[in-house]
């Protein structure tokens, strides 16, 4: 199960959430559009749904375990 | 049948407004017009209505549509300087279908002018007051009795086909005490505003018009959750940057009220079947060209009057008719001549239109008015 | 607890707004507050003004009134006075609010009427391309202050305060897990509630002013803005450029719309 959810039509490249994730598990791709680089490292804190502007990345909700 | 009371116009229309459902008043002082507010002060709790002094005319203007948005029939009164504050959002009015009502008592402007003393400089304001393309309806009476009923007219109007109407009263009318007989409640015709008739679940759109041209926008916490705005819009209510659906929604705002034009065009004709000259009058003006003309058909005179209560949309076709038949047209107003540049229009050159304006503070007597009529007579007799 | 973006019309996303733009999460965070309180979504209403902040009612799914610039508060006004069961949360920017709308803010705080203002403070006119605003800081760069504002901006929070605001707090679009609970708690106090949330525009206001981009915005925030409690310890030259957020002020005084159900009460029973 992937830890985030990602609505690439939505984002608008602001670099908001790869500044303030604190496990440097996110990037821009070339067209300027998020995507997880390191999607294992994900603590799912939710710092970047949190700041996220445009309401293009959730944090899934966390597996039971 | 009520008693007979002794009562001003302005007082008439706040009663006539609260006969036809007014629940809802907001308004900021200004002379001529405050009776119109102290009236309602008094009145609207009484029957579970509210009462609001706002911190200005726009402030008025503001909260009697989000008022009306929140379902409740709604007015505003004000005068001059008053009426020059609320254009923007009489426009604001129009182009989102919100049902409104805005009584201005008319005096001398520009600016803060002659503060009570009458006039009617604001016909083409009333017209053409806000900005861009739209319809509008104004209704002038010119007794006290009719205060009431262009007060019921005007809310049945707001409410009917979803836009600003207009009272526009002047300080004559709006401050003379005659005794009046006031209709009964159950003779008084109330229109009750439109709800929707399907849910959102079948397609239901606020802004979709219906056969008349009017859409039913749902009152809010109805639970259709629609979106107002004062950008143009689409059948949706949200806002589009589309050309055509701009020259749509404008061209509907226009021909919801050109389609009932007839309909909603009041006037009265006297002595008009066999007259040479007529006078076309509206408001506490027509009082004295009534006195007027009445006399010269006393002198065996052929003299016939137009009295217009509808202002706007106006009456081109009755103007039209009566150009067809008379050898001229006098236009008493109290302004610099305004709704004389509307009558020489209808008449289209098939008559000879004069204005006779009058800006001094003083309402106009009947001699002046006989003096015109007799030169007049006189000129087209040549 | 609903989703936030349940409260979203989600058909007309993605939103107008400048990549980075605050708006979006001051947006997010009125919407976790109306979920927080589970307000009934048919009887919630938002009222905004004109502005790039006031585009946000269409955004979200309830009745929404996108009223014109500066009137926002007499509107909300209308709709409260005409319902009073209704929510009404009303939406506005720092021109929108303390410039054309100034002096209905301050006589909707003055009436306590019960409305939930949430300030979307960018300190900019956003939407017609950065000229300065009543909230923008002496000597800040706008298009119609190229030399730098000479003027004092206001404290909104103050002047809601002086003017009679029965609940008034600030937050910061970096501080968004704490700004739907300081609109929460507006939206509880039957009374005006004034938020001022402070809101990056990084397009018309942070790069006139040099201040980097949106992340580096929102960076300046967390560092400037200090709990109310650890601000007032601060010394005055601490206190320099940073500025207290939190719960500000909370005040008892008659709703509105209650009293004058009062008013009506003795008007139907005949007395005065
Ligand atoms: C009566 C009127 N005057 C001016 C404008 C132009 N106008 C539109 S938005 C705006 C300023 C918006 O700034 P603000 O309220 O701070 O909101 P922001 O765009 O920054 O969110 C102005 C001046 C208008 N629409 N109406
Ligand atoms: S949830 Fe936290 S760790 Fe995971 S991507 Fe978002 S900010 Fe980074
Ligand atoms: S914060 Fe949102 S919009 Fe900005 S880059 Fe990340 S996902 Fe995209
Ligand atoms: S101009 Fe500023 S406030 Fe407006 S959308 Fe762009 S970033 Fe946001």
């Amino acid at each position: 199960m992937s830890k985030l959810i990602i609505r690439t039509n939505r984002c608008k490249g602001c670099n908001v959430c790869v500044t303030f994730c604190p496990k440097k598990v996110l990037a821009l791709d070339t067209l300027g559009k998020i995507y997880a680089v390191d999607e294992a490292s994900c603590i799912q804190c939710g710092q970047c749904e949190l700041r996220c502007p445009d309401f293009a990345i959730r944090v899934a909700p966390k597996e039971a375990k | 049948m009520s008693q007979p009371k002794l009562m001003q116009g302005n007082e008439a229309c706040a009663l006539g407004a609260l006969a036809a459902g007014v629940r809802f008043f907001g308004g900021y002082p200004i002379t001529p017009s405050t009776e119109i507010a102290e009236q309602l002060a008094e009145q609207l709790p009484k029957v579970g209505g509210t009462f609001i002094q706002m911190e200005d005319e726009i402030a008025s203007m503001a909260v009697i549509l989000g008022a009306s948005l929140a379902g409740k029939k709604v007015l505003t009164a004000t005068s001059g300087p008053g009426f020059s504050l609320k254009q923007e959002l009489i426009g604001y009015a129009a182009i989102a279908e919100i049902p409104c009502v805005i009584a201005n008592v008319q005096r001398v402007g520009p600016s803060t002018g002659q503060p009570t003393s009458p006039a009617q400089g604001d016909v083409m304001q009333a017209r053409w007051g806000t900005h861009g393309d739209h319809p509008m309806i104004a209704l002038s009476p010119w007794t006290v009795r009719e205060s009431f009923d262009v007060a019921v007219k005007a809310v049945n109007y707001a409410e009917r086909f979803r836009t600003p109407v207009i009272i526009l009263l002047d300080e004559v009318v709006g401050h003379m005490r005659e005794k009046v007989v006031l209709p009964a409640d159950n003779e008084i015709e109330i229109y009750s505003r439109r709800q929707p008739t399907k849910s959102r679940e079948e397609g239901y759109q606020p802004f979709t018009p219906e056969a008349d041209l009017v859409p039913n926008p749902a009152d809010f916490g109805t639970g259709y959750r629609i979106h107002v705005t004062g950008l143009v819009h689409d059948d949706t209510g949200f806002p589009s940057g589309s050309p055509k659906i701009t020259e749509q929604c404008i061209k509907r705002l226009h021909e919801k009220i050109d389609c009932v034009k007839d309909e909603i065009t009041h006037y009265d004709e006297f002595f008009m079947e066999d007259a040479e000259i007529a006078v076309v009058t509206y408001g506490g003006t027509a009082r004295t060209a009534y006195a007027a003309v009445e006399e010269a058909r006393a002198q065996g005179k052929k003299v016939g009057m137009i009295r217009l209560m509808t202002i706007w949309p106006f009456a081109d076709k009755v103007i039209k008719q009566a150009a067809a038949k008379c050898k001229a047209l006098l236009v008493p107003e109290m302004n610099y001549g305004q709704l004389v540049m509307e009558i020489e229009r209808a008449a289209a050159g098939q008559t000879k239109v004069v204005s006779m304006p009058k800006y001094n503070t003083e309402i106009f007597t009947p001699n002046e008015i006989s003096g015109a009529i007799d030169q007049l007579l006189s000129e087209v007799a040549k | 607890m609903k989703d936030y973006e349940e409260y979203f019309r989600t058909n007309r996303l993605p939103h107008i707004w400048c990549p980075g733009c605050g708006n979006g999460i001051v947006m997010k965070s009125i919407a976790k507050a109306i979920a927080k309180l589970d307000l009934d979504q048919d009887k919630t209403v938002i009222v905004s003004g004109i502005g790039c902040s006031s585009r946000a009612s269409g955004y979200m799914d309830f009745d929404t009134l996108h009223t014109a610039h500066g009137r926002a508060i007499p509107f909300a006004t209308g709709v409260k006075l005409a319902n009073p069961e209704l929510n009404v949360i009303v939406i506005t920017g720092d021109g929108d609010c303390t410039a054309i709308g100034g002096n209905h803010f301050i006589h909707g705080a003055r009436r306590n009427i019960d409305l939930t203002v949430v300030l979307f403070n960018n300190n900019i006119y956003g939407m017609t391309g950065g000229q300065a605003s009543p909230l923008t800081p002496t000597s800040k760069k706008a298009t119609t202050a190229p030399y730098g504002v000479v003027d004092r901006p206001f404290d909104p929070c103050q002047l809601a305060q002086a003017a009679g605001a029965t609940y008034i707090a600030r937050g910061t679009a970096f501080h968004a897990a704490q700004l739907p609970d300081l609109i929460a708690k507006g939206i509880q106090n039957k009374g005006f509630s004034l938020i001022e949330a402070i809101t990056p525009c990084p397009i018309s206001y942070g790069r006139r002013n040099k201040l980097g981009d949106s992340p580096a915005m929102l960076k300046l925030m967390s560092e400037s803005a200090v709990p109310l409690t650890a601000y007032g310890k601060l010394a005055p030259e601490q206190q320099e450029g940073k500025f207290p957020i939190g719960v500000l002020h909370e005040s008892h005084f008659g709703e509105y719309s209650k009293e004058y159900s009062h008013v009506i009460e003795r008007a139907e029973g005949g007395q005065k």
